[in-house]
């Protein structure tokens, strides 16, 4: 691929907390290499607006390697940009071309309360997780790993489950805010292995619940999830989950 | 949602083909001999509260979805590009389900109300052949039919499949044969109740 350099105007959503009111601030980048990825763009911004004294943009970012899940920038009305199944820091310039105007807001959702600029507060996700998403292990000496016999089928669909960063892209895309493909493939990944039968009722029902509590809005299967995620999640972990919360809903006696 | 759906869903077969009557063309003898019966049967009658609670409650949880979805994101976004993720129809079920209840209501008004008085005050058979007749020779009313089933056509694709996922059903054989049973039941209620406003209204049906 052909390397080329262009300038851009960036129009980047500013928020001094959780509490203020944001608002739009345009930027102009110079001399943006076609392969720099896009979080590398924000460093050569956040350099120059420094140098200039000038506050930087604060956004997530961790691992750089799409496997994190901490990057999340709601990139010209996309989560994490243009391209299928790709993280914001995986997107590279070469997605865009010379003289474009590219505009950059944070997930927007009640359950994720924007922290400063591009950066939101996704602990929301982690509480879910701590009301089910883990097996009770007793301690002692590590089991050995093959002990149980599993499924090939089943291993395999509890990996693909177990492919999804947390980075909340699903959230972001559903037009209601739904948190379903998150949780969905944190249900699924354990549900789907002997380990986690034991308290595979328990798990989908305090996870679900916990869920709602936290605002999410509802699915309406409009699949927009499955379609920006950057892991490729696919939506048969939500109706998966919803066979699992009929179920335990009627199994369950209080 | 999906259980009064699939129920609303099953009620539009027996609607449509009892009214698809009308295409024998006899002048409305059967039609007519079709609805009384309805009418008059206890277990119509029985299933009629089912299918007003049905309607009801169905759009009382759409209602409270909405309610909760809109809350959920009080900041939108500047820029979408929702079309790149979903389809229109998916995204628009609680403006087309708005226009549906719009148009049941007038509908209602249209064909119900009427048949009820005619069924309690008093003992004269009513022709509710000769009344579709006379409303649909309006073509106001016959334009507003057709735009208000183009809204449930669009309703009903995404909706009965929506119906299957939500219930945990979602198989990489199974999904695609309801998602091709959802195009040919849509496709076949909606042209059948299409062509009665039209057909009546140009005469065809007389």
């Amino acid at each position: 691929m052909e390397h080329y350099n262009m300038n851009l105007t960036l129009k980047v959503w500013k928020q001094k907390n959780s509490s203020a009111k944001g608002n739009f601030e345009n930027y102009q980048v110079s001399n943006i290499s076609s392969e720099m990825s896009f979080l590398e763009m924000f460093d050569v911004l956040n350099e120059k607006l420094i140098a200039e004294g000038k506050e930087p943009i604060t956004f997530d970012h961790d691992c750089r390697e799409g496997i994190c899940g901490a990057c999340s920038m709601y990139i010209d009305g996309q989560p994490h940009g243009p391209w299928q199944q790709n993280t914001t820091c995986q997107l590279h310039m070469r997605a865009f071309k010379n003289g474009d105007t590219i505009v950059v807001e944070p997930w927007r959702s009640k359950a994720f309360p924007v922290i400063k600029d591009l950066m939101v507060d996704r602990t929301a996700f982690d509480r879910i997780i701590q009301a089910g998403g883990y097996i009770s292990v007793n301690t002692g000496n590590a089991v050995d790993a093959n002990a149980i016999p599993v499924d090939k089928r089943n291993a395999d669909e509890a990996f693909n489950a177990a492919a999804c960063i947390g980075c909340g892209a699903c959230v972001a895309a559903c037009k209601n805010s739904s948190a379903m493909l998150f949780v969905s493939a944190k249900v699924s990944q354990l549900a789907l292995l002997p380990q986690g039968v034991p308290e595979k009722e328990t798990r989908v029902l305090n996870m679900v619940a916990q869920m709602d509590k936290e605002g999410f809005g509802n699915c309406t299967n409009t699949y927009a999830c499955e379609a920006e995620c950057p892991k490729g999640i696919s939506v048969i972990n939500i109706a998966r989950m919803n066979r699992e919360f009929l179920g335990a809903g009627l199994n369950d006696e209080g | 949602m999906a259980f009064t759906g699939l129920f609303l869903i099953l009620f539009l077969i027996v609607h449509a083909g009892i009214n698809s009557s009308i295409f024998l063309n006899d002048g409305g003898e059967t039609f007519n001999t079709v609805a009384h019966f309805m009418s008059h049967n206890w277990i119509i009658r029985f299933l009629e509260i089912g299918l007003i609670v049905g309607i009801i409650v169905h759009a009382i949880q759409g209602i409270v979805l909405w309610k909760q979805n809109v809350a959920a994101r009080p900041v939108g976004y500047a820029v979408t590009k929702a079309g790149k993720n979903s389809t229109w129809y998916s995204r628009s079920m609680g403006l087309l389900g708005t226009l549906v209840l719009i148009f049941l209501i007038i509908h209602f008004s249209h064909f119900y109300v009427g048949t009820k008085v005619a069924l309690y005050s008093g003992d004269q058979p009513h022709n509710l052949f000769e009344e579709m007749k006379l409303i649909f020779s309006s073509p106001l009313i016959v334009a507003f039919y057709i735009f208000s089933l183009i809204a449930l056509f669009w309703h009903l694709i995404h909706g009965f499949q929506s119906a299957f996922q939500t219930f945990g059903l979602n198989h990489k054989r199974y999904t695609p044969i309801i998602k091709a049973a959802g195009w040919v039941y849509t496709i076949i209620i909606i042209t059948a109740f299409a062509l009665m406003p039209l057909l009546m209204h140009f005469g065809v049906i007389a």
